[in-house]
C-alpha cells in the first residue's frame, strides 16, 4: 500500500464518506417512496381535463389522459392510456391507443364528468333532464342549469333515505335481533308459553308496526326520485342516469384554477370522511380509518400494562441469572416471529378457545351465530398486542437501567417500602421510555395486515364498532382497516387500474395516521420527560 | 486485639473518657459483616453519642460506608449479605426479627454519596418522605417543606422555583435539597455518606456549616475520605482500616495523639 493512501486511510476520511453515503442513500430511498405515494396519492383528486381524441379512422373517443408510454418493441413510438369511463356502456374504463393514430386532439367545453354512486364516472355531454316521462330541460346548458337547481334536493332525499335505511330501520332491526334473542333464552329455559312470551310478542307486533310505518316513508321519498339525466357519450350511446345515482356533475375543460382546487379539496374532504362504494373502489374510506385507529388505541390499551410489568418484574423483582437472561432473549426474539404466527395464534386461543367459551356462557341464545367467537377488533387488537408485547417490555426494560440506583436508594432511606419506590418514583420515571415503546409498538401494528385478516378484519363492515346502541363500544364487531383496505382494493378488486390510486391515496392517510399517531405519543412523553427528566448524568 | 477498640474507648481511663461517655444514640456491639464468603467488617464495636457528628475515616475499601449502612440496614438490599452481632439505636436492637425496617428508617435518615434528588419538583422532593408517613394536608406539607429547606439552609435560594425540576440546582444545591428531604421526616440520626466528594470547595464549606448547625438537633454519623473534613466538622472520628474499626475517640484526640500506629502512619500520610 503506498503511503498517501495509508494515510489517507487512517485519517478516516474515507470511513466518513463511507458512513455519510449509506445514510444519504437511505434517505433518498425513503424520500422517493414518500414522493412516489404523494405524487400518485395526492393527483389522484384533481380534476384532469378531457379530452377528445379523433382517430385516424374516424372515430372517436373522450376521456382523461392517465398515462403515455413507449409501445413495447418499438423506438419513439408512444401510446397513452385513456380514462373513458362508462364502463356500463363500454364494458372497461381504460382504453389503450397508439399516439400516431390521433389524427386530432380537442378539448371541447361542454363534457361533462359525472360522478354517480354506481359504475364508476359517466364522461358524456349533458343532452337532457327528465321528470318521469316529461323533458324539462333539452340541451347541454339547460340541463346543466337544471342539475344544477336539482342536485340538492336529490341529495337531501338520498340522504333522508339512508338515514330512514341505517337509522330507524337499523334500529328496529337491533330491537328485533335483542327479543329474537331474548324468545330464545327463555325456551332455552324451558319458557314458550305465559307473560314473559306474551311481553315479547307484543313488542314485536309494535316492531312490525314501526317498520311499515317507515316502509311507506321511504316508498313516499323514492316517489320523488323520478328525474333522470341523459347524457350522450361516444358513438352516440346514450345513458339515461336517475339523478338519485348522481353525486356531482362538472365540467373540467372550463373549470377556472379556484373551482379546480375548491373541487379537489371537496374530494378529499369526502375521501376521508364518507364510506366507500363500488366496493371499495370509489368513496371514502372512513370506516378503515375509524377501525386503524380504534384497533390501534385498544392495542395500546392492552399493551401497555402487560408490557411494563413483565419489565417490572424482570428488572426490578426476579433474581438476575441464567434463566432471566434466557427469557429477556426470548422476549427480544419474539419480536421476530412472522407476524401469521400470531394471527394463526390469535384465531386459534383467541377467538376459538376464549372467543368460544365466552360465547358458551354468555351469549348461548345466539348460538350457533357466533358473537366473541369469530374475529373481531377485540381479538385483532390482542393478538396485535401480543406481537408488539416484546418491543414495550424492551423499551421499559431499557428505561428501568437507566434510573439510577442511587433514586431508589433514596426513597427506601426515607422509609418507603419497595411497593411505594417503584410507584412513586421508578413509574414516573421510566414513563417516558414506555411510550417510545409505545410509539415504536403503535408504529408496528398501524402497519400489521397479516394477523388481521384471520382475527376480525373484513373487506367492508357494515356498521363501526362504536354506534348509539347499548353498550356502544361493540368489541366483538368486525373492522375495516387501511392496510388490508390497500390489499383489497389494490389486488383484489375487480377493476384494479381505477383502483390503483385508491391504494396511493389510502396508503398517504394510512402514513399520515401512523405520523399523526406518533406526533401524539412523542409529545406526551416530552411533556413527561420535562415534569421527570430523569438524573441520569 | 481489635475487638475491644471501641470498648477500649470507653474503658480508657485517659481525658476522653468523660466526654465518650455521653449519652449513646446508637451502640454497634460486636458486629461482622461478610458479603458471602469475605468478610467485610470485623467484629466492629463502639458507639454514637446523641446530638455530636462521628466521622469513620479511613481509605477507599475499608468498609466505612459498609458500617454506615448497617445503621439503617440498606445492606439489606445487597444479595448474599450475613450480619454477626448487634446494633442498637435508642436502646433497641434494630436487627431484631420484629422491626419493621420501615419505621427504622423513619428514625435514621441518610444522605447519600452522589445527591440522588428523584426527578420530580424540589417542593416534591421534601415532601416526598412526609407524604409516605401519611401526611396528606397541604398546608401541613407546605410548613414542613419549607421547615426542612430552612434547616437544609436552601429556603432562601429556592423559595421561589419550589415547583420546578430538582434537577435543575446546582450540585451543592442538589446536596442540600437531600439533606432537607432527610430531615423533612425528623429523624433522631442522620447518615452522611461522603456527602462532600463530589462537590466544589465552596458547595463543600456550606455544607460543613449546616452540619454543624444540624447536630444541635440530630446525631450525625459521616463518612469522609477527607481526613481535614473530619477535624472540621466531627466531634468523634474512628479510622477503619480493612474492616476493623483500629481506633476510636475525640477528633482532636485522635488527630493529634493516635494511640494506633495504624492510625499515625493514615493521618500523617505514611499510609500504604
Amino acid at each position: 500500500m503506498s503511503t498517501p493512501l495509508a494515510k489517507m486511510w487512517r485519517g478516516g476520511e474515507p470511513f466518513v464518506w463511507l458512513t455519510g453515503g449509506a445514510l444519504a442513500l437511505a434517505l433518498l430511498l425513503v424520500a422517493g417512496l414518500i414522493a412516489l405515494i404523494l405524487v400518485n396519492g395526492l393527483g389522484f383528486f384533481w380534476p384532469k381535463d378531457v379530452a377528445r381524441l379523433t382517430l385516424a379512422d374516424g372515430k372517436e373517443m373522450t376521456g382523461q389522459v392517465v398515462e403515455r408510454e413507449t409501445v413495447p418493441g418499438t423506438a419513439g413510438q408512444h401510446r397513452i392510456k385513456v380514462k373513458v369511463a362508462n364502463r356500463d356502456l363500454y364494458g372497461a374504463d381504460f382504453q389503450w391507443v397508439d399516439e400516431a393514430q390521433i389524427a386530432r386532439t380537442d378539448y371541447p367545453r361542454d363534457v361533462a364528468v359525472v360522478e354517480r354512486t354506481e359504475w364508476g364516472l359517466l364522461i358524456g355531454a349533458l343532452r337532457e333532464v327528465r321528470d318521469g316521462e316529461n323533458v324539462v330541460a333539452k340541451g347541454s346548458d339547460a340541463a346543466w342549469a337544471e342539475v344544477r337547481h336539482r342536485l340538492p334536493e336529490a341529495a337531501r332525499l338520498r340522504s333522508e333515505i339512508r338515514g330512514i335505511e341505517t337509522g330507524e330501520i337499523g334500529a328496529i332491526n337491533y330491537e328485533q335481533e335483542r327479543l329474537r334473542l331474548r324468545a330464545k333464552g327463555l325456551e332455552q329455559k324451558g319458557v314458550s308459553t305465559g307473560p314473559p312470551v306474551d311481553a315479547i310478542e307484543r313488542e314485536l307486533t309494535a316492531l312490525h308496526l314501526r317498520y311499515k310505518e317507515q316502509e311507506t316513508r321511504l316508498a313516499d321519498l323514492r316517489k320523488r326520485q323520478g328525474a333522470t339525466l341523459v347524457v350522450t357519450a361516444d358513438d352516440g350511446k346514450e345513458k339515461v342516469l336517475p339523478l338519485a345515482q348522481v353525486l356531482d356533475v362538472y365540467f373540467p375543460n372550463t373549470m377556472s384554477g379556484p373551482a379546480k382546487a375548491w373541487h379537489y379539496a371537496t374530494r378529499i374532504w369526502e375521501f376521508v370522511s364518507a364510506e366507500p362504494r363500488e366496493s371499495n373502489t370509489e368513496g371514502g374510506v372512513f370506516p378503515a380509518i375509524f377501525g386503524t385507529v380504534m384497533m390501534v388505541v385498544i392495542m395500546s390499551i392492552l399493551v401497555t400494562p402487560l408490557g411494563v410489568l413483565a419489565a417490572f418484574y424482570l428488572r426490578e423483582y426476579a433474581k438476575q441469572g441464567p434463566f432471566v437472561s434466557v427469557v429477556r432473549i426470548a422476549v427480544n426474539n419474539l419480536a421476530g416471529v412472522p407476524s401469521i404466527v400470531f394471527g394463526v395464534f390469535g384465531v386459534g386461543f383467541f377467538i376459538y378457545f376464549i372467543g368460544g367459551s365466552i360465547d358458551r356462557l354468555f351469549y348461548s341464545a345466539a348460538l350457533p351465530t357466533p358473537t366473541y367467537g369469530t374475529g373481531g377488533i377485540l381479538w385483532a387488537s390482542l393478538t396485535l398486542a401480543l406481537l408488539t408485547v416484546p418491543v414495550v417490555i424492551v423499551a421499559t426494560e431499557e428505561g428501568l437501567a437507566a434510573i439510577p440506583r442511587g433514586v431508589r436508594e433514596a426513597s427506601l432511606a426515607l422509609s418507603a417500602t419497595k411497593l411505594e419506590t417503584m410507584l412513586r418514583v421508578v413509574l414516573p420515571a421510566v414513563m417516558p421510555s414506555v411510550l417510545t415503546g409505545l410509539i415504536l409498538a403503535m408504529a408496528r401494528a398501524a402497519g400489521e395486515v397479516a394477523p388481521l385478516m384471520i382475527t376480525g378484519v373484513v373487506k367492508l363492515a357494515p356498521s363501526l364498532p362504536v354506534d348509539g346502541f347499548w353498550p356502544f363500544l361493540h368489541l366483538d364487531r368486525k373492522f375495516m382497516h387501511l392496510g388490508f383496505h390497500i390489499y383489497d382494493v389494490g389486488f383484489q378488486s375487480p377493476n384494479v387500474d381505477a383502483a390503483r390510486p385508491m391504494v396511493f391515496a389510502t396508503t398517504l392517510l394510512l402514513l399520515a395516521i401512523v405520523v399523526l399517531l406518533n406526533l401524539f405519543a412523542i409529545s406526551t412523553r416530552n411533556r413527561l420527560r420535562r415534569k421527570y427528566a430523569t438524573s441520569a448524568v | 486485639m481489635s475487638g475491644n477498640v471501641g470498648i477500649a474507648a470507653n474503658l480508657n481511663p485517659r481525658a476522653e473518657m468523660a466526654s465518650i461517655m455521653e449519652p449513646a444514640m446508637v451502640e454497634i456491639d460486636h458486629l461482622s459483616l461478610y458479603y458471602g464468603e469475605k468478610l467485610a467488617l470485623k467484629d466492629v464495636s463502639m458507639s454514637v453519642p446523641k446530638h455530636r457528628v462521628t466521622a469513620y475515616i479511613g481509605p477507599s475499601g475499608c468498609g466505612k460506608s459498609t458500617l454506615l449502612r448497617c445503621i439503617n440496614r440498606m445492606n439489606d438490599l445487597v444479595d448474599g449479605v450475613r450480619i454477626v452481632g448487634n446494633v442498637r439505636i435508642g436502646g433497641s436492637d434494630i436487627y431484631d426479627r420484629s422491626v419493621d425496617v420501615t419505621e427504622l428508617r423513619k428514625r435514621v435518615g441518610m444522605v447519600f454519596q452522589k445527591s440522588n434528588p428523584f426527578p420530580k419538583s424540589i417542593f416534591e422532593n421534601v415532601a416526598y418522605g412526609p407524604r409516605i408517613l401519611g401526611l396528606k394536608r397541604r398546608s401541613d406539607l407546605e410548613g414542613v417543606v419549607e421547615r426542612s429547606l430552612r434547616g437544609a439552609a436552601l429556603w432562601d435560594e429556592v423559595s421561589d422555583r419550589l415547583h420546578e425540576s430538582a434537577l435543575g440546582l446546582s450540585g451543592g444545591q442538589q446536596q442540600r435539597l437531600c439533606i432537607a428531604r432527610a430531615i423533612a421526616v425528623e429523624p433522631d440520626v442522620l447518615l452522611m455518606d461522603e456527602p462532600c466528594s463530589a462537590l466544589d470547595p465552596i458547595a463543600t464549606a456550606r455544607i460543613e456549616e449546616l452540619m454543624l448547625e444540624l447536630k444541635n438537633s440530630y446525631t450525625i454519623v459521616i463518612v469522609t475520605h477527607n481526613m481535614q473534613q473530619a477535624a472540621r466538622v466531627s466531634d468523634y472520628t474512628g479510622f477503619m482500616l480493612l474492616g476493623e474499626l483500629v481506633e476510636f475517640g475525640v477528633t482532636r484526640e485522635l488527630f493529634t495523639n493516635p494511640r494506633d500506629k495504624r492510625t499515625e502512619d493514615y493521618i500523617t500520610g505514611r499510609f500504604g
